[in-house]
C-alpha cells in the first residue's frame, strides 16, 4: 500500500487556499450531513441499528476464521473460487493469473477501495492489460492519473469545468468534438463512451460492500449501475475486498445496508443492491461462467486484538468523512493514502506503519464528530490517541513534542515549580504585550503559529490560585 | 446558640490551568456563582493541569502520572467543580479508563469521576441555581465539543443564560468545533485556521453581540480572531455573564 503522510502540512497548507476545493467540501459537508441527519430522524430505530450492526461485526471479529471459512464453502459449492492474499502483493499476483487464464486484454471495473489499496490497475497496465474504471467518479480520476479524495465520491475534489476540460481532452481522440458544459450531457457522453467497454470486457473486477457467510453471496451496493454491467457482461468475474467484510447472515446484511445508504447519503437505499452469488447457472440469461473471490488480509489481521480492533467493523460509508472538520478543510488527497479522513487515519497506520502516516492520527482536535456519526459506533478518537502513543513510544513524533510534554508533566506533578515557572512565563509574555496591551499579536517559537492567524489575550499577572492564597 | 445552621456542603473548585493562568478573573466568577448557589467554596492550592496536554499528546504515562496525583489531590471533597467539559471529560471519563489497570488508583478514579462536575451541571442538575444577576441582549452558544460529546451539556448552559434574562439566539453550526484542540492549533496552523474562520463567520451570522462557552481555550481562539479580525463581538465564558455582580 502507497502511503506517505509525510508532506500532510505543505499539502494541507495549499489545500486550505484552494477555493475550488473549498466550495466542493463546503457542498459535500453541508449537503450531507443534513441528508444524513434526515434520514436519522426519519427512522426510529436507527441507533438500535446501530448496536446491532456493532455486536454483528464484533462477533464476527471475534470468529472472523470460522465465517470466513465458512463463506468459502458456500462460494465453492455455487462453483466458485476462493484466493487468499495475505498481501497486497499476493492479491495483484492471484488478480493476474486469473486474468491471464481468461486471456484478458481488457477488463471493466466498478468501484472498489481494496483495488486502489493493492494498487492493482497500475499493476495489470503494467502486464498489457487495459483496465478501465466504470464508476463515473473513478473514470474521472483514472482519466487525469489522479487517486480518489473519498471512499465513495472519488472524485468530490473536482467540479464540473474541470470535468469538462478532462472529458474534452480525453474523448476528442474517440470522435466528440464538443466542449460540454451540462451535467446530464457530460454523464451521457461517459455513458457511450463506457458502453463499448463493458461489451469488450474480458473480465469484470467488483469490489463487495458485504460477503454472506451463510450462502456465500456477495453484496454489492451502488448508485449508477455501472457494477452490474461489470460483473455480468464479461466471462469472468472477479470480487476483490478485505477480509472484514463478511457478515454471517442475509438477515444480517439487511442490517447494515439499512444503516449504509442513511450514513452515506441520507439515501433510504442505494439505487442498486445486488446480490450474487456464484457463477451463472444452467439456464441463466447471463452472468459469468467464472467467478472468482479474492479475499485480501494486507495487514487487517494484524489489528485483531489490539486496541485497534474495532476498525474492522467498518463499512466504508463515508460518513466520518462527511462531518469531519479537518476532513472538510483540507479534502483527501492531503493525507497521502486512499484511505482519509478519519477512517483513514486510524486505518492507514495499521494497514502501513504509523512511521509512514504519522500526520494522520495527529491531525484531529478530537473533536468527537466522526464516533458521534459512525453507523457501527468505531471510537475514532480513543483510537488516534492509541496511534499518538504508539508513535510516542517509538520515539517517531518530534524530540521537542515529547520532552515539552515530559517538562510539563514534571512541572504539574511538582506544585511549587509549577506556580514559579508559569509566573516567569507570564512574566515574559507581558513583557512582549509591553505590560499593558491586552492581545499578543506576536508570540515567540512554536507559539507564532497561533498569532499568524489570531491575537492571543494577554494573560493576568497573577495567577488564580495565587490571587486565591492571597485573598485568604 | 444551639440552633445552628447546617453547615454548608463544600466544593473543591478545580479552575483549570488555562483559568489559573491566563483568566484568573473567570476563576473568581466561577467561586462567586458557586457561593451563591449556597455552597462553600474550596481552592485546592496545589492543583495545576488536568494532564491532557499529556492524554492527547501521545504520553500516556505522563498522563497517568499526572491523573493519580490529582486524585490524591481532589478525593477528600464531596464536589468537584471544573469551568471546563474537556476538563471535566479528562476527570470522568479518561482518569477511569486510563486507570482501569492500577489496582489502587481504578477505584478511586471511579469514585472521583461520580462527584465532578462541569460548572454548568452541577449549577443545573444540583444547585437548581437561579441566576442573581440579569442579563439583557442577545448571546450565541458556542458548544465546545468535549463537553457536548464527552459529557453531554447542551442545555444546561443555555437554561442558566436564559434564567438570568438573556436571549440565546442558535447559530448555523454551533456543535462544529472551533479549530484549537490543544496542541493541534500550533501543529497544524493552516487547518486550525480554516476551521477557526468557518466558526467565526458562523457566531457573526448570529447578530449576537456576545458569543458564549464553557471552554476557555475555544474561547481564547474564538476571540483571538474576532480580535485580529475586527468583528466587535465579545468572547465570554458562562461564568464571566452570570457570576453575581462583585460588592466593591
Ligand atoms: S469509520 Fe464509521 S463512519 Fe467512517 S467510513 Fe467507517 S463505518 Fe463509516
Amino acid at each position: 500500500m502507497d502511503v506517505d503522510s509525510r508532506k500532510f502540512i505543505e499539502l494541507s497548507a495549499t489545500a486550505v487556499r484552494n477555493e475550488s476545493l473549498k466550495t466542493s467540501m463546503g457542498l459535500l459537508g453541508a449537503g450531507l450531513s443534513m441528508r444524513r441527519a434526515q434520514a436519522k430522524a426519519g427512522l426510529a430505530e436507527f441507533d438500535a441499528l446501530r448496536d446491532e450492526a456493532r455486536d454483528i461485526k464484533n462477533d464476527v471479529l471475534a470468529n472472523l476464521d470460522a465465517y470466513l471459512e465458512a463463506f468459502e464453502a458456500q462460494v465453492t459449492r455455487q462453483g466458485g473460487v476462493v484466493h487468499w492474499a495475505s498481501t497486497d502483493e499476493e492479491a495483484r499476483d492471484a488478480i493476474l493469473a486469473i486474468c491471464r487464464d481468461a486471456d484478458a486484454r481488457t477488463v471493466t471495473k466498478s468501484k472498489s477501495m481494496v483495488t486502489e489499496e493493492i494498487e492493482l490497475v497500475p499493476h495489470l497496465e503494467a502486464h498489457g492489460i487495459t483496465a478501465v474504471e466504470t464508476d463515473l467518479g473513478e473514470y474521472i480520476i483514472q482519466l487525469r492519473r489522479e487517486r480518489p479524495s473519498h471512499i465513495i465520491a472519488p472524485a468530490i475534489h473536482l467540479n464540473k469545468d474541470e470535468v469538462s476540460e478532462t472529458f474534452f481532452e480525453h474523448h476528442r481522440k474517440l470522435g466528440y468534438n464538443e466542449r460540454l458544459t451540462e451535467r446530464a450531457d457530460l454523464v451521457g457522453e461517459a455513458r457511450h463512451v463506457l458502453r463499448d467497454k463493458f461489451l469488450g470486457a474480458d473480465v469484470g473486477i467488483s469490489g463487495a460492500n458485504f460477503l454472506i457467510a451463510e450462502s456465500g453471496t456477495v453484496v454489492l451496493v451502488t448508485n449508477e449501475g455501472n457494477a452490474e454491467l461489470t460483473t455480468s457482461l464479461p466471462k469472468t468475474h472477479i470480487v476483490v475486498t478485505g477480509i472484514e467484510k463478511v457478515v454471517p447472515t442475509f438477515e444480517d446484511a439487511a442490517t447494515f445496508i439499512r444503516l449504509l445508504g442513511r450514513s452515506a447519503a441520507g439515501m433510504e437505499i442505494s439505487q442498486y443492491t445486488s446480490f450474487i452469488t456464484g457463477p451463472a447457472r444452467e439456464g441463466d440469461a447471463d452472468g459469468p461462467r467464472n467467478f472468482h473471490v479474492v479475499l485480501v488480509d494486507n495487514g487487517r489481521s494484524r489489528m485483531i486484538g489490539t486496541e485497534f480492533q474495532d476498525m474492522l467493523r467498518c463499512i466504508r460509508c463515508s460518513a466520518c468523512l462527511n462531518h469531519c472538520p479537518v476532513y472538510l478543510s483540507v479534502g483527501g488527497h492531503a493525507y497521502g493514502s486512499v484511505y482519509n479522513g478519519p477512517m483513514g487515519a486510524v486505518l492507514t497506520p495499521g494497514l502501513s506503519s504509523i512511521g509512514d502516516a504519522g500526520h494522520l492520527p495527529n491531525a484531529s482536535t478530537f473533536c468527537g464528530k466522526c464516533e458521534e456519526v459512525c453507523p457501527v459506533r468505531i471510537p475514532l478518537p480513543r483510537m488516534m490517541r492509541a496511534w499518538r502513543n504508539r508513535e510516542s513510544e517509538a520515539k517517531l513524533n518530534p524530540v521537542g513534542m515529547r520532552w515539552g510534554l515530559r517538562g510539563w508533566q514534571w512541572l504539574a506533578t511538582h506544585p511549587r515549580l509549577y506556580r514559579l515557572a508559569t509566573r516567569l512565563g507570564i512574566g515574559v509574555l507581558r513583557r512582549i504585550a509591553r505590560g499593558d496591551s491586552s492581545y499578543l499579536s506576536h508570540m515567540p517559537l512554536a507559539a507564532g503559529n497561533w498569532t499568524r492567524d489570531r491575537d492571543f489575550p494577554t494573560p493576568s499577572p497573577t495567577s488564580f490560585v495565587a490571587q486565591w492564597e492571597d485573598k485568604l | 446558640m444551639s440552633e445552628e445552621k447546617p453547615r454548608r456542603r463544600e466544593v473543591a473548585l478545580f479552575a483549570t490551568c488555562l483559568v489559573d493562568l491566563v483568566r484568573p478573573d473567570i476563576g473568581f466568577d466561577v467561586a462567586r456563582l458557586v457561593l451563591d448557589a449556597g455552597f462553600k467554596v474550596v481552592v485546592p492550592p496545589l492543583q495545576t493541569c488536568c494532564g491532557q496536554p499529556n492524554y492527547n499528546g501521545g504520553d500516556k504515562s505522563g498522563a497517568m502520572a499526572m491523573a493519580r496525583r490529582n486524585i490524591d489531590l481532589l478525593m477528600p471533597y464531596e464536589y468537584v467543580v471544573v469551568p471546563s467539559g474537556s476538563c471535566g471529560g479528562m476527570i470522568a471519563h479518561h482518569y477511569p479508563e486510563l486507570l482501569s489497570g492500577d489496582t489502587v488508583y481504578a477505584g478511586r478514579a471511579r469514585r472521583l469521576a461520580e462527584r465532578v462536575y462541569e460548572l454548568s451541571r452541577f449549577l443545573v442538575d444540583v444547585a437548581d441555581y437561579q441566576p442573581s444577576r440579569r442579563l439583557e441582549g442577545t448571546v450565541t452558544y458556542h458548544d465546545a465539543c468535549a463537553g457536548l460529546r464527552e459529557l453531554g451539556i447542551k442545555s444546561g448552559p443555555r437554561t442558566l443564560l436564559e434564567r438570568a434574562g438573556a436571549q440565546v439566539v442558535e447559530s448555523g453550526q454551533a456543535e462544529a468545533c472551533c479549530g484549537f484542540g490543544g496542541t493541534f492549533c500550533i501543529k497544524y496552523p493552516d487547518i486550525s485556521n480554516a476551521m477557526l474562520e468557518r466558526k467565526v463567520a458562523d457566531i457573526e451570522a448570529t447578530g449576537a453581540a456576545t458569543v458564549v462557552a464553557g471552554e476557555l481555550g475555544c474561547l481564547m481562539n474564538i476571540e483571538g480572531k474576532l480580535h485580529r479580525t475586527g468583528r466587535p463581538i465579545a468572547a465570554r465564558h458562562f461564568a464571566q455573564l452570570l457570576a453575581p455582580e462583585q460588592k466593591s
